[in-house]
């Protein structure tokens, strides 16, 4: 078997109906987000990736991957899982921009709060994320991103090839206009 | 002080070795899992952020390697107790093993070993009977995630089946 000279660099799982996707459906430019709601790099893409969305709402739509780190960060998984089961709900936006907008707030406490303040019925996620319910879910997204070669948080994909720049709105914004105009 | 013949390459017979490791510096090296595919995963130094994420990530995947029975093992020239410190502060339930004495003996061996006195950032993939795979040198400041890694494993298994059908 022969050595690659380079590691895949691009997205193996395709976008599909199974995803969180935000923008329009027939949006020229996807951009796929492999995120942990722990991770402070995530955290400071988060307000970024938003404006791109606003400035470019007609041509770029987000997808959202968990991709929860859990050794080093402790709520990440349990994050990912209460975001899942608000998804079983309609409200995977919501939690997940609840999540990123209070990162220092985790904890489960909090977490049932900001469960509370989405509008769901806490005791109700926190019974279905204590029994795992959504833990395959998140599993899945994670081990398709090991396999597309995701090495850390956040990794982004934009129209399938994997974003090497920084996460500054200069530079997303550069990335899906380049993308936009190939 | 690299190895002119560079980093070993596929259909080799890997190198024998132990070196304390992680968690109570007991002795380990790939002959203790021959029946398993080893992943030696060689990298610079602990500590530094992105090996960190390195590492990190390998644990994170933990339940996808026990998928194909293979064993991680992380190797630098780092010391048995940098390795523990590391280890305890990022998670790390795998085997780090320490090629601290004499340093990076068997990195060179293995041809991972940099004019730096570090280990190279490299992925040796070795078979149920220790034969070399697969490998890979990624930049050091690469992570080189784990999907050349799973590639490797996939393959593996696939000539398994061949073999036994």
């Amino acid at each position: 078997m022969t050595t690659p000279l380079q590691v895949t660099a691009r997205l193996r799982d395709p976008v599909t109906t199974a995803d969180h996707i935000r923008g329009p459906a027939d949006a020229s430019v996807t951009i796929v987000e492999y995120g942990d709601f722990q991770c402070q790099f995530c955290g400071a893409a988060y307000p970024n990736l938003h404006e791109v969305l606003r400035q470019r709402a007609d041509t770029v739509r987000l997808v959202y991957r968990y991709f929860p780190i859990a050794n080093v960060h402790p709520y990440a998984e349990r994050a990912a899982e209460t975001a899942e089961a608000a998804a079983v709900r309609g409200r995977f936006w919501e939690m997940h921009d609840w999540l990123y907008e209070h990162q220092d707030q985790l904890d489960p406490v909090h977490l049932s709060l900001g469960v509370e303040q989405v509008g769901l019925p806490p005791d109700e996620l926190n019974a279905e994320v204590e029994s795992r319910a959504h833990a395959d879910r998140v599993r899945r997204d994670f081990v398709g991103g090991i396999r597309s070669g995701v090495n850390g948080t956040p990794t982004l994909f934009v129209n399938g090839v994997r974003h090497e720049g920084g996460y500054d709105l200069p530079d997303l914004l550069a990335a899906v206009d380049g993308a936009s105009n190939a | 002080m690299s190895d002119p013949n560079g980093l070993i390459q596929p259909g080799r017979p890997a190198p024998g070795f132990t070196l304390p490791a992680t968690p109570d510096g007991g002795l380990v090296g790939p002959e203790q899992f021959r029946g398993r595919p080893v992943v030696l995963a060689f990298y610079p130094a602990d500590w530094s952020p992105v090996c960190g994420d390195q590492m990190s990530l390998y644990q994170s995947a933990a339940p996808v390697f026990a998928q194909y029975k293979a064993v991680v093992l992380g190797v630098s020239v780092d010391s048995i107790w940098s390795h523990r410190a590391f280890a305890e502060s990022r998670g790390i339930e795998f085997p780090l093993l320490a090629d601290f004495e004499p340093k990076g003996a068997v990195a060179r061996r293995y041809g991972a070993y940099n004019a730096q006195g570090e280990a190279d950032r490299a992925l040796v993939v070795l078979d149920p009977t220790g034969k070399v795979t697969w490998s890979y040198r990624s930049p050091p400041d690469v992570n080189p995630g784990a999907d050349g890694i799973f590639d490797a494993l996939d393959q593996l298994a696939a000539d398994r089946k061949v073999m036994a059908g």
